[in-house]
Parts: C-alpha cells; structure tokens; sequence
C-alpha cells in the first residue's frame, strides 16, 4: 500500500522539477528577448534621468557642490514657470476631458446604425495624416487677425480679435488638439463598444431598462479600461499640441500659450541645466501622480468587470 | 368612430392591438428620425474635419498669384518686412480659379532642396519605425511570458517612460548623445527613436491577450522559444504591428523638436522642419509641398486603415 501510494507522488514531484526546471530556462531566455529593450531604454533614458535628478540638486555642472532643494525653490518661484505650469495644467484639463467625451459621443453616433459608417470612420481620422505645417497654415487662415473667422462673425456684427495673440489663444489651440484627435479616440471607442457581450445588452433592452440607464450601468461599466487608455493617449497627446503652438506662434507667444514645453525649450536654449533639470523632475512628478490616481480609479469601477 | 364600426362589424384589429401598432410605428418614426439625425450630425463633423485637408490640396493647384491675392493679407502681415496689401479679405477658396500646376513645378524641378528635405525625413523615419518595431516585438515577448514581479515593475517604468512629455526626456537624450558623441548625425535621431516604449507597452498589451493555451499547445509540440515567437507571436500580432507602425511613422514624420535640438546641421533637417519655416513669399509652394508630404502618410494610411482598426479593436478593453 505504501509503495503504491508514494510512487506516483515522487513522479509528480519530478514532472513538477523538471517543470520548473523548463521555466527558468525560459524564463532566462525570455530576459534574452527583453535584453536589447531594457539595454536600450537603460542608456538612453534611465540612467540618463538619474543624471538629470543629479544635476537638479546641485548647483552647477562644474562646482558639483549639493544644494539640496535651492534648484526647485529657484524654478518654482519663477515667474515664467508658473505661468507655464498653469497654463499647461489649465489646457490639459480641458482639453483632456473634451477629447474623451467628445469621442465617446462620436462613437455611440455612429454605433446607431447610421449609413456611411465606414467611410465616416475615415474622414474621422484624416485628421491625423494631414502635416502639422499645413495644418498650422490652415490655421492661419482660419483664425488671422484678417483670418475666415473674423469675416464669419463680422457678418453678424461682432468685431475683429486677433485670435492667437488674445485671452481666446487657448480655445483656438482647444479646438486644433479636439479636430485633430477625436478621430483617434472614437475609434478607440468604438471597437471598446462592439466588444460589448450583445447579451447583456439584449437583457437590459428585454427588462426594459431605457437607454441612458444601459449607457451609465452597462456601456460604461465595460468602457472604463478603454476610458483609462484613451484618457491615457489624449494626455500623451496633449503635449504634443506643443509643436503645433510653437509653429504657430514661436518660442514666445501670447500669455495664455506659454506653456511648460515652451519654458523647457527656452531654459534648454540658455543652457541652464540646473533649472531645466528640477523642472523636468517635477514635471515628472506630477505625471506619475495623476497616472497613479488614473491607474487607481480604473481599477476601483472596472474591477467586477471582465476586461 | 370608425374603428367602433369595425369593431362592431368584427373586421377590423382590436383596440389594444391598433393602439399597439401605432405605438410601433411612431417607435420606427421616431428611430428613424434619430438616426437621420445622427447621420446629419455625423456628415457636419465630417465636413469639417475634412475641410482643412481639401483646402491643402486644391489650393496646392493655384498658380502663385491666385494664392497672393487670396491669402496675401495674412501672411504679409506675419512677415517683419514690408506690409503689402494685397486683398483687403482673406479668401478661401475651395476651387482653384484656373488649375496650375506651377507650384509642383517648382517644388519638384525648380528648387531641389525640398526634394532633400523630403529624403531626410525618409531616411530619418523609416529605420526608427522598423527597429522600433523589432526591438519592441522581441520585448514584448519577453514581457508576456514567464511574468515576475520585477518584469512587472520594469513594465511600469516603461509605462511612466512612455509618457513623459518629449520635453522632460530632452535633456537625458541630450545629455547620451554627447556622451556617445552622437550629436549632429542621425544617431542621435534615431538611436532613442527605436528604444523608445511606446511601441513595447502597445504591443505587449496586444499580446497578453493571446491565449496561453495556444503557447503551451506549440510547446507540448515541441517548439523553442524563438520558434513560438516567429512562428506564433508574430502571425498573431501582424495586424496590431501594422496599427503601431502608422502611429509611430505619423507621430516621426511630423517630429520637428528633436531635429531642431539635435541636429544643427541644416542640411540634415527632415521636411517636416524645412516646412515650418517657410516664409510669407512662399506660401504656395507651402501648400504643394504639404501635399507632397502628405501623399507618404496617405499611402500608409489608405494601406494599413484596416490593419489600424483591427489592431486598435483588441487594443480596447485590455488591462495594463
């Protein structure tokens, strides 16, 4: 009895051992596959950053001398860092939340079963191929102080502004970063909303729940990992609206356009490594923050569902 | 009064079966009113996200006076030198007066220099899109089997990584491009280019989707690592690639930051850069090489849409 018993309980002891031995041995190979990434991303931005927090608490580049905090006091007590930080702070925020809603609303209009979806899609998206110079070309036009606009609303009576050089800058820079990403995020949507299970849907529709109750307690609940990605890329592409404010306007526009890219290229263009160095680390900061609080609330009403 | 008499004569449907009927079909009005009404809403929007490219192209077939005297109002005045009015309006016109094809002329005969900038930006684009690409699959091969905390934990970073604006990542890249003596060439370019994580955190997204039992079937047959990864992973992923391909080759062929900072050889400058600093005598030729710049990334797009929309449906609901 006793033999019988331990000789098949040695036999899963060694499918087990050599189990295990099989996985480190693919475990090592797969940190092979990983090799030439983390090489990479180690050189070229790891260590490099570690310098970065380096020269951010010490004074100059040549004395080498620790300053501790003066670095940041210095940035964050500078005018025009304040101001780019609010103003990036401030479109973000904006323009953020437009791009994601907007999109979601594009998506479920062209979820209702309209003609021409396909080709819809597609116009949706030319946006993005269109070249950032040409787009600021049309935008010039569009929003010149002798630009298409002033003309569309002189007609009803309203006077010239100059649309970039004014307090309205940052709705015309809204309205490019929205026409340029909507097509993205509806897209992104729109595959999040026919990964929906139809029975679900089909159930709801069958207990007669009405249509704002299945979009807030159904669509939404599904939508939330899909929500996080696209809140995600719009930020990523957020600051990207950079080049566009750059080309349009140049290392120093209107008040209300300076933002926190247009401090870092000026800093960089006077080579002060120091300030650049403690700005760059708390803009950093403060993204990982607002990531961690995105990544938590995702997790918090996406968890009982089923990615 | 009349359903009475049908009721009574027994013809006619019962009234809780008309009442019924009426409902559906003001349900069915009222559906299709809605969705004409999407329809009219989704063609406005279309409209106007089509309208700046349509400006460019037809405007690109103006010959140089035509484009003067329509928008020489607005670029006169954003050049330092002498303003000449030109038009008292802005005119923004759809349809070319007469179709020229002067502006081409120029750009692609007359003044070779655009047709440098162009190749530059070839040059600059297609190795960081390749390589990225890669470099990427082999990681996020790595990263999808065998998870441990610590690969857990570099993937993290690379999320972080990925989303630092360009500007915080500047001064690191500078700083490795003088250290490897790299700046003002390419490298500098492209090195960072291709280990970027952008391409890694998308793609190891898609591939932690794959089913693990498809994995473990190649194994039992048999299969080593690299054979799963060439032989399994990258069938599976082609769509998904092809999707992060057009991301990262639209967001590198309109770069403008990186060359500027890095490479200050003029020569060197991809078109993308050559295009922003056009002046308010040029402004034709702006439109005409626009076009020409956009015809790579229509290419790509009009090829790989279908692939885009594949790649991005699995995209959608993964968890990091």
């Amino acid at each position: 009895m006793r033999k019988e018993l331990k000789a098949p309980k040695n036999k899963k002891k060694k499918n087990i051992n050599s189990l295990r031995k099989k996985g480190e041995r693919g475990k090592r190979i797969s940190c092979v596959f990983l090799s030439p990434s983390i090489l990479g991303v180690l050189v070229f931005f790891v260590v490099p950053f570690l310098v970065v927090i380096y020269y951010s608490v010490v004074d100059n580049p040549i004395n080498h001398s620790f300053v501790f905090l003066d670095n940041f006091r210095n940035v964050f007590n500078n005018g025009a860092f304040r101001q780019a930080a609010a103003n990036t702070m401030k479109f973000s925020l904006i323009a953020v939340p437009l791009a994601v809603v907007l999109a979601l609303g594009l998506a479920l209009l062209l979820d209702s079963k309209i003609p021409f979806r396909s080709q819809f899609r597609t116009f949706f998206l030319t946006p993005m191929m269109v070249p950032i110079a040409s787009i600021v070309l049309i935008w010039q036009v569009l929003f010149h102080y002798n630009g298409m606009v002033n003309d569309v609303i002189g007609l009803f009576g309203a006077g010239k502004i100059d649309w970039l050089k004014s307090d309205y800058a940052q709705i015309v820079i809204i309205v490019l970063f929205l026409w340029k990403n909507l097509g993205y995020n509806m897209i992104l949507f729109m595959a999040a909303l026919s990964s929906i299970p139809k029975d679900i849907l089909e159930v709801a529709v069958l207990e007669s729940a009405k249509p704002r109750q299945i979009f807030f307690y159904i669509k939404l609940r599904y939508l939330s990992s899909t929500l996080l990605f696209v809140t995600i890329m719009s930020l990523i592409n957020s600051f990207k609206v950079f080049r566009e404010i750059y080309l349009l306007t140049g290392s120093y526009p209107y008040n209300t356009l300076y933002m926190m890219q247009h401090f870092m290229n000026n800093t960089f263009g006077s080579l002060d490594y120091q300030k650049l160095s403690a700005a760059a680390i708390m803009m950093s900061i403060v993204m990982v923050i607002l990531i961690g609080i995105l990544f938590l609330t995702e997790n918090y009403f996406g968890k009982d569902v089923e990615g | 009064m009349t359903f009475r008499k049908s009721v009574l004569k027994g013809t006619g449907t019962a009234l809780s079966d008309r009442v019924f009927i009426k409902k559906k079909k003001k349900k069915k009005r009222r559906t299709f009113e809605k969705r004409a009404m999407a329809t009219i809403i989704a063609a406005f929007f279309a409209i106007l996200f089509l309208m700046p490219i349509i400006l460019t192209v037809t405007n690109s077939f103006m010959s140089a006076s035509e484009i003067s005297s329509n928008y020489g109002q607005v670029f006169s005045t954003t050049d330092t030198g002498g303003k000449t009015y030109i038009s008292e309006k802005v005119n923004l016109k759809f349809i070319p007066d007469i179709v020229s094809f002067s502006q081409y002329i120029t750009v692609l005969l007359k003044s070779p220099d655009y047709l440098f900038k162009f190749w530059n930006s070839v040059i600059l684009v297609v190795p960081i899109v390749g390589f990225q690409l890669l470099v990427a699959a082999l990681a996020s091969y790595g990263f999808t089997r065998y998870r441990g905390r610590l690969k857990e934990i570099i993937f993290f970073v690379y999320i972080i990584l990925m989303l630092m604006p360009y500007q915080v990542t500047l001064v690191p890249n500078y700083l490795v491009s003088g250290w490897l003596n790299i700046i003002d060439t390419r490298w500098a370019i492209w090195l960072p280019g291709i280990f970027s994580p952008f391409a890694v955190y998308l793609l190891t997204k898609f591939m932690r989707r794959i089913p693990v039992s498809v994995i473990e079937a190649a194994q039992i047959d048999g299969a080593g690592e690299w054979q799963i990864f060439r032989r399994i992973c990258m069938p599976l992923c082609k769509g998904c690639m092809c999707s992060i391909a057009i991301l990262i080759f639209i967001d590198y062929w309109n770069m403008v930051e990186q060359p500027l900072i890095l490479l200050s050889d003029e020569a060197m400058h991809p078109l993308s850069v050559f295009l922003s600093k056009i002046n308010a005598g040029e402004i034709g030729l702006a439109f005409a090489v626009a076009t020409i710049y956009m015809v790579p990334t229509l290419l790509v797009f009009l090829y790989g849409e279908d692939y885009l929309v594949e790649g991005i449906t699995y995209q959608g609901g993964i968890k990091g």
